[in-house]
Protein backbone atom coordinates (compact mmCIF):
# COMPACT_ATOMS: atom_id res chain seq x y z
CA UNK A 1 0.00 0.00 0.00
CA UNK A 2 1.17 3.52 -0.74
CA UNK A 3 2.51 5.27 2.33
CA UNK A 4 0.87 8.39 3.69
CA UNK A 5 2.77 11.66 3.73
CA UNK A 6 1.59 14.56 5.82
CA UNK A 7 1.36 18.10 4.43
CA UNK A 8 3.08 20.43 5.24
CA UNK A 9 6.19 18.32 4.68
CA UNK A 10 8.99 17.95 7.20
CA UNK A 11 12.59 17.61 6.09
CA UNK A 12 12.89 13.94 7.01
CA UNK A 13 9.90 13.10 4.83
CA UNK A 14 11.25 15.13 1.90
CA UNK A 15 14.59 13.32 2.11
CA UNK A 16 12.95 9.91 2.29
CA UNK A 17 10.84 10.29 -0.87
CA UNK A 18 12.18 8.53 -3.95
CA UNK A 19 11.34 9.18 -7.61
CA UNK A 20 8.80 6.63 -8.83
CA UNK A 21 7.32 6.02 -5.38
CA UNK A 22 3.54 6.15 -5.03
CA UNK A 23 2.24 7.97 -1.98
CA UNK A 24 -1.01 9.41 -0.65
CA UNK A 25 -0.99 12.89 0.86
CA UNK A 26 -3.06 14.09 3.79
CA UNK A 27 -3.15 17.61 5.20
CA UNK A 28 -3.32 21.21 4.06
CA UNK A 29 -2.06 22.18 0.61
CA UNK A 30 -2.41 25.34 -1.47
CA UNK A 31 -3.86 25.67 -4.97
CA UNK A 32 -2.22 28.14 -7.33
CA UNK A 33 -1.66 28.13 -11.09
CA UNK A 34 -0.52 30.52 -13.83
CA UNK A 35 -2.05 33.89 -12.99
CA UNK A 36 -1.71 33.38 -9.22
CA UNK A 37 1.98 32.51 -9.58
CA UNK A 38 2.57 35.67 -11.53
CA UNK A 39 0.92 37.75 -8.79
CA UNK A 40 2.63 35.91 -5.91
CA UNK A 41 6.09 36.38 -7.35
CA UNK A 42 5.40 40.04 -8.15
CA UNK A 43 4.20 40.54 -4.56
CA UNK A 44 7.39 38.90 -3.25
CA UNK A 45 9.52 41.18 -5.41
CA UNK A 46 7.73 44.20 -3.95
CA UNK A 47 8.35 42.84 -0.47
CA UNK A 48 4.65 42.47 0.31
CA UNK A 49 3.11 39.92 2.67
CA UNK A 50 1.81 36.82 0.90
CA UNK A 51 -1.68 35.37 1.34
CA UNK A 52 -0.32 31.88 2.07
CA UNK A 53 2.49 30.36 4.15
CA UNK A 54 5.45 28.94 2.19
CA UNK A 55 7.94 27.17 4.49
CA UNK A 56 7.44 23.41 4.28
CA UNK A 57 4.23 23.87 2.32
CA UNK A 58 2.90 22.09 -0.76
CA UNK A 59 1.57 23.95 -3.80
CA UNK A 60 -0.88 22.19 -6.13
CA UNK A 61 -1.16 23.47 -9.71
CA UNK A 62 -4.91 23.28 -10.14
CA UNK A 63 -7.80 25.42 -11.32
CA UNK A 64 -10.85 23.45 -10.23
CA UNK A 65 -14.14 23.35 -12.10
CA UNK A 66 -17.11 24.94 -10.28
CA UNK A 67 -18.56 22.77 -7.50
CA UNK A 68 -21.93 21.18 -8.04
CA UNK A 69 -24.44 22.50 -5.45
CA UNK A 70 -23.81 20.65 -2.18
CA UNK A 71 -20.31 19.46 -3.04
CA UNK A 72 -17.00 20.80 -1.69
CA UNK A 73 -15.23 21.39 -4.99
CA UNK A 74 -15.60 20.55 -8.67
CA UNK A 75 -13.27 18.26 -10.61
CA UNK A 76 -9.73 19.21 -9.60
CA UNK A 77 -6.93 17.48 -11.48
CA UNK A 78 -3.43 18.83 -12.07
CA UNK A 79 -2.52 21.29 -14.80
CA UNK A 80 0.77 21.28 -16.76
CA UNK A 81 3.54 22.21 -14.32
CA UNK A 82 6.10 23.45 -16.84
CA UNK A 83 4.22 26.74 -17.22
CA UNK A 84 4.98 27.48 -13.58
CA UNK A 85 8.74 26.88 -14.02
CA UNK A 86 9.58 30.58 -14.50
CA UNK A 87 7.97 31.40 -11.13
CA UNK A 88 9.11 28.37 -9.13
CA UNK A 89 12.63 29.28 -7.95
CA UNK A 90 11.62 32.18 -5.68
CA UNK A 91 9.01 29.92 -4.06
CA UNK A 92 11.55 27.15 -3.42
CA UNK A 93 13.97 29.75 -2.02
CA UNK A 94 11.28 30.69 0.51
CA UNK A 95 11.01 27.08 1.64
CA UNK A 96 8.18 25.55 -0.39
CA UNK A 97 8.83 21.82 0.03
CA UNK A 98 6.37 20.18 -2.34
CA UNK A 99 4.89 20.87 -5.77
CA UNK A 100 2.03 18.91 -7.34
CA UNK A 101 1.16 18.96 -11.02
CA UNK A 102 1.68 16.96 -14.19
CA UNK A 103 4.37 16.99 -16.83
CA UNK A 104 8.08 17.69 -17.02
CA UNK A 105 10.01 20.41 -15.17
CA UNK A 106 12.90 22.48 -16.49
CA UNK A 107 16.48 21.55 -15.61
CA UNK A 108 16.63 24.73 -13.55
CA UNK A 109 13.67 23.65 -11.42
CA UNK A 110 15.02 20.09 -11.03
CA UNK A 111 18.36 21.46 -9.81
CA UNK A 112 16.59 23.81 -7.42
CA UNK A 113 14.61 20.88 -5.98
CA UNK A 114 17.91 19.26 -5.02
CA UNK A 115 19.46 22.51 -3.76
CA UNK A 116 16.46 23.51 -1.62
CA UNK A 117 15.38 19.96 -0.68
CA UNK A 118 11.94 19.82 -2.20
CA UNK A 119 9.88 17.26 -4.10
CA UNK A 120 7.81 17.42 -7.27
CA UNK A 121 4.82 15.07 -7.23
CA UNK A 122 2.69 14.06 -10.20
CA UNK A 123 -1.06 13.64 -9.91
CA UNK A 124 -2.90 11.78 -12.66
CA UNK A 125 -4.05 14.35 -15.24
CA UNK A 126 -7.60 13.82 -16.39
CA UNK A 127 -8.60 11.81 -13.31
CA UNK A 128 -10.08 15.03 -12.02
CA UNK A 129 -13.52 13.84 -10.94
CA UNK A 130 -12.00 11.10 -8.76
CA UNK A 131 -9.25 13.35 -7.36
CA UNK A 132 -11.86 15.88 -6.19
CA UNK A 133 -13.30 13.18 -3.89
CA UNK A 134 -10.07 13.28 -1.85
CA UNK A 135 -10.50 16.99 -1.10
CA UNK A 136 -12.22 17.57 2.23
CA UNK A 137 -12.41 21.37 2.26
CA UNK A 138 -11.70 24.28 -0.03
CA UNK A 139 -11.38 27.94 0.87
CA UNK A 140 -10.36 30.88 -1.34
CA UNK A 141 -7.44 32.74 0.28
CA UNK A 142 -6.64 35.36 -2.38
CA UNK A 143 -7.31 36.73 -5.86
CA UNK A 144 -11.00 35.74 -6.23
CA UNK A 145 -11.11 37.85 -9.42
CA UNK A 146 -9.00 35.14 -11.06
CA UNK A 147 -12.00 32.76 -10.79
CA UNK A 148 -10.67 29.19 -11.07
CA UNK A 149 -7.12 30.53 -10.77
CA UNK A 150 -7.65 31.99 -7.27
CA UNK A 151 -5.32 30.85 -4.47
CA UNK A 152 -7.09 28.26 -2.33
CA UNK A 153 -6.37 26.36 0.83
CA UNK A 154 -7.34 22.73 0.34
CA UNK A 155 -7.57 19.99 2.92
CA UNK A 156 -6.80 16.68 1.26
CA UNK A 157 -7.09 13.15 2.55
CA UNK A 158 -5.19 10.28 0.96
CA UNK A 159 -4.66 12.27 -2.22
CA UNK A 160 -2.87 9.84 -4.63
CA UNK A 161 0.48 11.00 -6.02
CA UNK A 162 3.65 9.70 -7.63
CA UNK A 163 7.04 11.20 -6.78
CA UNK A 164 8.38 12.51 -10.11
CA UNK A 165 11.47 14.50 -9.06
CA UNK A 166 12.94 13.79 -5.65
CA UNK A 167 15.48 15.90 -3.77
CA UNK A 168 18.30 13.58 -4.76
CA UNK A 169 18.06 14.22 -8.51
CA UNK A 170 15.84 11.25 -9.38
CA UNK A 171 13.43 11.68 -12.31
CA UNK A 172 10.59 9.17 -12.65
CA UNK A 173 9.53 10.33 -16.13
CA UNK A 174 12.99 9.86 -17.63
CA UNK A 175 13.54 6.50 -15.96
CA UNK A 176 10.12 5.19 -17.04
CA UNK A 177 10.50 6.35 -20.63
CA UNK A 178 13.92 4.73 -20.92
CA UNK A 179 12.54 1.47 -19.56
CA UNK A 180 9.84 1.15 -22.20
CA UNK A 181 11.48 2.75 -25.23
CA UNK A 182 12.19 0.33 -28.08
CA UNK A 183 14.25 0.76 -31.22
CA UNK A 184 11.96 -0.48 -33.93
CA UNK A 185 12.84 -4.17 -34.05
CA UNK A 186 9.91 -4.83 -31.73
CA UNK A 187 12.09 -5.45 -28.70
CA UNK A 188 12.39 -3.25 -25.67
CA UNK A 189 15.78 -1.88 -24.78
CA UNK A 190 15.47 -3.07 -21.21
CA UNK A 191 12.93 -4.29 -18.67
CA UNK B 1 -35.59 26.15 -48.59
CA UNK B 2 -35.76 24.96 -44.99
CA UNK B 3 -36.24 27.24 -42.01
CA UNK B 4 -34.29 26.54 -38.84
CA UNK B 5 -34.98 28.56 -35.71
CA UNK B 6 -31.75 29.71 -34.08
CA UNK B 7 -33.38 29.24 -30.66
CA UNK B 8 -33.52 25.50 -31.40
CA UNK B 9 -29.86 25.57 -32.39
CA UNK B 10 -28.95 27.35 -29.14
CA UNK B 11 -30.82 24.82 -27.00
CA UNK B 12 -29.44 21.78 -28.84
CA UNK B 13 -25.83 22.94 -28.94
CA UNK B 14 -25.94 24.07 -25.29
CA UNK B 15 -27.21 20.66 -24.25
CA UNK B 16 -24.59 18.91 -26.40
CA UNK B 17 -21.72 20.85 -24.80
CA UNK B 18 -23.08 20.27 -21.30
CA UNK B 19 -23.41 16.55 -21.92
CA UNK B 20 -20.08 16.14 -23.67
CA UNK B 21 -18.21 17.65 -20.69
CA UNK B 22 -19.08 14.65 -18.53
CA UNK B 23 -19.64 11.92 -21.08
CA UNK B 24 -16.69 10.66 -23.13
CA UNK B 25 -17.37 8.96 -26.50
CA UNK B 26 -17.84 5.18 -26.58
CA UNK B 27 -15.20 4.65 -29.28
CA UNK B 28 -12.61 6.27 -26.97
CA UNK B 29 -13.68 4.16 -23.97
CA UNK B 30 -13.47 1.03 -26.13
CA UNK B 31 -9.97 2.01 -27.30
CA UNK B 32 -8.92 2.55 -23.67
CA UNK B 33 -10.25 -0.87 -22.65
CA UNK B 34 -8.19 -2.41 -25.44
CA UNK B 35 -5.17 -0.32 -24.42
CA UNK B 36 -5.56 -1.62 -20.86
CA UNK B 37 -4.95 -5.12 -22.23
CA UNK B 38 -2.06 -4.09 -24.49
CA UNK B 39 -0.14 -1.97 -22.00
CA UNK B 40 2.92 -3.79 -20.58
CA UNK B 41 3.75 -1.37 -17.78
CA UNK B 42 1.89 -2.09 -14.52
CA UNK B 43 1.82 1.64 -13.72
CA UNK B 44 0.51 2.34 -17.22
CA UNK B 45 -2.23 -0.24 -16.74
CA UNK B 46 -3.19 1.38 -13.44
CA UNK B 47 -3.34 4.83 -15.06
CA UNK B 48 -5.65 3.58 -17.84
CA UNK B 49 -7.82 1.84 -15.27
CA UNK B 50 -8.02 5.03 -13.20
CA UNK B 51 -8.96 7.12 -16.24
CA UNK B 52 -11.71 4.62 -17.13
CA UNK B 53 -12.98 4.71 -13.53
CA UNK B 54 -12.87 8.50 -13.65
CA UNK B 55 -14.90 8.54 -16.88
CA UNK B 56 -17.53 6.23 -15.38
CA UNK B 57 -17.71 8.26 -12.17
CA UNK B 58 -18.03 11.57 -14.04
CA UNK B 59 -20.82 10.14 -16.19
CA UNK B 60 -22.74 8.84 -13.16
CA UNK B 61 -22.33 12.03 -11.14
CA UNK B 62 -22.79 14.32 -14.17
CA UNK B 63 -19.65 16.23 -13.29
CA UNK B 64 -16.90 17.05 -15.81
CA UNK B 65 -14.31 14.34 -16.44
CA UNK B 66 -11.56 16.97 -16.28
CA UNK B 67 -11.53 20.42 -14.66
CA UNK B 68 -10.30 21.86 -17.95
CA UNK B 69 -13.56 21.76 -19.87
CA UNK B 70 -11.69 23.55 -22.60
CA UNK B 71 -12.36 26.15 -25.18
CA UNK B 72 -15.43 25.30 -27.25
CA UNK B 73 -14.57 24.71 -30.89
CA UNK B 74 -17.56 24.32 -33.19
CA UNK B 75 -17.55 22.91 -36.72
CA UNK B 76 -20.74 23.93 -38.48
CA UNK B 77 -21.82 22.43 -41.79
CA UNK B 78 -24.75 24.39 -43.17
CA UNK B 79 -26.81 23.14 -46.11
CA UNK B 80 -27.13 25.89 -48.68
CA UNK B 81 -30.93 25.49 -48.65
CA UNK B 82 -31.10 26.45 -44.97
CA UNK B 83 -32.59 29.75 -43.86
CA UNK B 84 -31.96 30.71 -40.23
CA UNK B 85 -34.80 32.54 -38.49
CA UNK B 86 -35.29 34.13 -35.09
CA UNK B 87 -31.92 35.92 -34.89
CA UNK B 88 -28.27 35.54 -35.82
CA UNK B 89 -26.81 32.02 -35.97
CA UNK B 90 -23.38 33.13 -34.77
CA UNK B 91 -24.91 34.85 -31.71
CA UNK B 92 -27.00 31.73 -31.02
CA UNK B 93 -23.89 29.56 -30.97
CA UNK B 94 -22.12 31.96 -28.60
CA UNK B 95 -25.24 31.97 -26.39
CA UNK B 96 -25.23 28.16 -26.43
CA UNK B 97 -21.62 28.19 -25.23
CA UNK B 98 -22.43 30.73 -22.50
CA UNK B 99 -25.40 28.60 -21.37
CA UNK B 100 -23.37 25.38 -21.27
CA UNK B 101 -20.43 26.88 -19.41
CA UNK B 102 -22.54 28.46 -16.66
CA UNK B 103 -21.64 25.40 -14.54
CA UNK B 104 -18.32 24.56 -16.20
CA UNK B 105 -14.90 26.16 -15.79
CA UNK B 106 -14.33 29.49 -17.49
CA UNK B 107 -10.99 29.03 -19.22
CA UNK B 108 -10.98 31.81 -21.81
CA UNK B 109 -9.24 35.20 -21.64
CA UNK B 110 -10.66 37.86 -23.96
CA UNK B 111 -7.26 39.25 -24.92
CA UNK B 112 -4.08 37.16 -25.04
CA UNK B 113 -1.91 40.00 -23.73
CA UNK B 114 -4.17 41.57 -21.11
CA UNK B 115 -5.31 38.10 -19.98
CA UNK B 116 -8.60 39.02 -18.36
CA UNK B 117 -11.02 36.10 -18.09
CA UNK B 118 -14.05 36.59 -20.32
CA UNK B 119 -16.18 35.23 -17.47
CA UNK B 120 -18.41 32.95 -19.55
CA UNK B 121 -15.98 30.89 -21.66
CA UNK B 122 -16.89 32.79 -24.83
CA UNK B 123 -15.97 33.25 -27.53
CA UNK B 124 -16.37 29.76 -28.93
CA UNK B 125 -14.22 29.26 -32.02
CA UNK B 126 -16.52 28.60 -34.97
CA UNK B 127 -15.57 27.06 -38.31
CA UNK B 128 -18.17 27.34 -41.07
CA UNK B 129 -18.69 25.17 -44.09
CA UNK B 130 -21.43 25.53 -46.70
CA UNK B 131 -22.55 22.16 -48.07
CA UNK B 132 -25.26 20.88 -50.41
CA UNK B 133 -28.78 20.18 -49.14
CA UNK B 134 -30.92 21.51 -46.30
CA UNK B 135 -29.24 19.91 -43.28
CA UNK B 136 -27.36 21.40 -40.36
CA UNK B 137 -24.59 19.40 -38.76
CA UNK B 138 -22.61 20.71 -35.80
CA UNK B 139 -19.61 18.98 -34.26
CA UNK B 140 -18.12 20.18 -31.01
CA UNK B 141 -14.67 19.79 -29.56
CA UNK B 142 -14.10 21.03 -26.00
CA UNK B 143 -10.38 21.29 -26.23
CA UNK B 144 -8.22 21.20 -23.16
CA UNK B 145 -5.14 23.33 -23.65
CA UNK B 146 -2.58 21.17 -21.88
CA UNK B 147 -2.45 19.18 -25.10
CA UNK B 148 -3.12 22.17 -27.36
CA UNK B 149 -0.04 23.91 -25.96
CA UNK B 150 2.17 20.99 -27.04
CA UNK B 151 0.77 20.99 -30.60
CA UNK B 152 2.89 22.29 -33.51
CA UNK B 153 2.80 23.54 -37.07
CA UNK B 154 5.70 23.71 -39.53
CA UNK B 155 6.00 24.89 -43.13
CA UNK B 156 8.45 22.36 -44.65
CA UNK B 157 9.80 22.31 -48.21
CA UNK B 158 8.77 19.24 -50.25
CA UNK B 159 12.25 17.66 -50.03
CA UNK B 160 11.60 16.85 -46.38
CA UNK B 161 9.39 14.02 -47.61
CA UNK B 162 7.34 11.51 -45.68
CA UNK B 163 10.28 10.51 -43.54
CA UNK B 164 10.87 14.08 -42.43
CA UNK B 165 7.19 14.51 -41.64
CA UNK B 166 7.19 11.35 -39.52
CA UNK B 167 10.23 12.61 -37.64
CA UNK B 168 8.47 15.92 -36.98
CA UNK B 169 5.45 14.09 -35.53
CA UNK B 170 7.71 11.95 -33.33
CA UNK B 171 9.66 15.00 -32.14
CA UNK B 172 6.39 16.72 -31.26
CA UNK B 173 5.19 13.76 -29.19
CA UNK B 174 8.60 13.26 -27.60
CA UNK B 175 8.89 16.86 -26.47
CA UNK B 176 5.29 16.85 -25.25
CA UNK B 177 6.18 13.81 -23.11
CA UNK B 178 3.84 13.61 -20.12
CA UNK B 179 2.56 17.19 -20.54
CA UNK B 180 -0.22 16.52 -23.03
CA UNK B 181 -1.82 13.79 -20.86
CA UNK B 182 -1.21 10.61 -22.87
CA UNK B 183 -2.61 8.22 -24.10
CA UNK B 184 -3.07 10.77 -26.88
CA UNK B 185 -5.16 11.06 -29.97
CA UNK B 186 -2.90 12.58 -32.60
CA UNK B 187 -4.46 14.72 -35.32
CA UNK B 188 -2.18 15.46 -38.27
CA UNK B 189 -2.85 17.84 -41.15
CA UNK B 190 -0.58 17.65 -44.17
CA UNK B 191 -0.69 20.08 -47.10
CA UNK B 192 -2.80 23.19 -47.65
CA UNK B 193 -1.38 26.46 -46.32
CA UNK B 194 -0.51 27.94 -42.93
CA UNK B 195 -4.16 28.62 -42.08
CA UNK B 196 -5.75 25.41 -43.35
CA UNK B 197 -3.17 22.85 -42.23
CA UNK B 198 -3.94 23.53 -38.56
CA UNK B 199 -7.65 23.25 -39.17
CA UNK B 200 -7.14 19.92 -40.98
CA UNK B 201 -5.20 18.59 -37.97
CA UNK B 202 -7.97 19.70 -35.65
CA UNK B 203 -10.70 18.18 -37.86
CA UNK B 204 -8.75 14.91 -37.78
CA UNK B 205 -9.47 14.83 -34.02
CA UNK B 206 -13.20 14.65 -34.76
CA UNK B 207 -12.84 11.25 -36.37
CA UNK B 208 -13.91 8.35 -34.12
CA UNK B 209 -11.07 6.03 -33.10
CA UNK B 210 -10.96 2.79 -35.04
CA UNK B 211 -11.30 4.08 -38.57
CA UNK B 212 -8.61 5.05 -41.04
CA UNK B 213 -8.12 7.54 -43.84
CA UNK B 214 -9.87 6.24 -47.01
CA UNK B 215 -6.69 6.86 -49.05
CA UNK B 216 -4.50 3.72 -48.68
CA UNK B 217 -1.20 5.64 -48.72
CA UNK B 218 -2.47 7.94 -45.95
CA UNK B 219 -3.85 5.03 -43.93
CA UNK B 220 -0.43 3.39 -44.17
CA UNK B 221 1.20 6.55 -42.84
CA UNK B 222 -1.26 6.59 -39.92
CA UNK B 223 -0.42 3.00 -39.00
CA UNK B 224 3.34 3.54 -39.28
CA UNK B 225 3.26 6.65 -37.16
CA UNK B 226 1.13 5.06 -34.45
CA UNK B 227 3.61 2.22 -34.17
CA UNK B 228 6.60 4.56 -34.03
CA UNK B 229 4.93 6.78 -31.40
CA UNK B 230 4.20 3.80 -29.20
CA UNK B 231 7.86 2.79 -29.33
CA UNK B 232 8.85 6.06 -27.62
CA UNK B 233 8.19 4.56 -24.19
CA UNK B 234 6.35 7.61 -22.82
CA UNK B 235 3.24 5.63 -21.87
CA UNK B 236 0.06 6.62 -20.04
CA UNK B 237 0.62 9.95 -18.26
CA UNK B 238 4.29 9.73 -19.18
CA UNK B 239 4.89 7.14 -16.48
CA UNK B 240 6.32 4.65 -18.95
CA UNK B 241 4.69 2.15 -21.25
CA UNK B 242 3.82 1.09 -24.77
CA UNK B 243 0.53 3.02 -25.10
CA UNK B 244 1.49 6.64 -25.74
CA UNK B 245 -1.18 7.19 -28.41
CA UNK B 246 -4.50 5.48 -29.09
CA UNK B 247 -4.74 6.65 -32.69
CA UNK B 248 -3.12 8.80 -35.37
CA UNK B 249 -5.56 10.48 -37.74
CA UNK B 250 -4.13 12.15 -40.83
CA UNK B 251 -6.00 14.49 -43.15
CA UNK B 252 -4.35 15.66 -46.37
CA UNK B 253 -5.00 18.78 -48.43
CA UNK B 254 -3.90 19.95 -51.86
CA UNK B 255 -0.92 22.29 -51.54
CA UNK B 256 1.50 24.43 -53.55
CA UNK B 257 4.42 22.93 -55.52
CA UNK B 258 6.81 24.76 -53.16
CA UNK B 259 5.56 23.46 -49.82
CA UNK B 260 4.87 20.52 -47.52
CA UNK B 261 3.10 22.05 -44.52
CA UNK B 262 2.31 19.90 -41.49
CA UNK B 263 0.38 20.45 -38.28
CA UNK B 264 0.20 18.11 -35.31
CA UNK B 265 -2.72 18.70 -32.99
CA UNK B 266 -2.70 16.62 -29.83
CA UNK B 267 -5.78 15.59 -27.89
CA UNK B 268 -5.36 14.53 -24.29
CA UNK B 269 -6.89 11.39 -22.87
CA UNK B 270 -10.25 13.13 -22.43
CA UNK B 271 -11.64 13.75 -25.91
CA UNK B 272 -14.75 15.84 -25.40
CA UNK B 273 -16.26 15.59 -28.87
CA UNK B 274 -19.84 15.25 -30.06
CA UNK B 275 -21.99 15.81 -33.14
CA UNK B 276 -25.62 16.70 -33.73
CA UNK B 277 -27.75 17.04 -36.83
CA UNK B 278 -30.81 19.24 -37.08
Amino acid sequence: MARTVQAPLDEATVKSLQAGERVVMTGKIYAARDAAHKRLVAAMQRGEALPLPLAGQVIYYVGPAPAKPGSIIGPAGPTTSGRMDPYTLPLLERGVAGLIGKGSRSEEVKEALVRHRAVYFGAIGGASALLARQIRSSRILAYPDLLSEAVRELEVEEFPLIVINDCHGGDAYLAAREAYRSDGDGSQRSK
Amino acid sequence: MRKIDVGDVRRSVGELLRHSAHSLPEDYLEAMRTARQEELSPTGQDVIELLLDNAAYAETETIPTCQDTGMAILFVEVGQEVHFSGGGIEAALQDATRDAYADLRKSVVSDPLLRVNSGDNTPALIHWEIVAGDGLRISTLQKGFGAELMSRVQMFPPAVGEEGLQQFVLDTIESAGPNACPPLIVGVGIGGSLDTVGLAAKKALLRPIGGQNPEPHVAKLEAEMLEAINRLGIGPQGLGGVVTALAVHVEVLATHIAALPIAVNLNCSAPRRATLEL
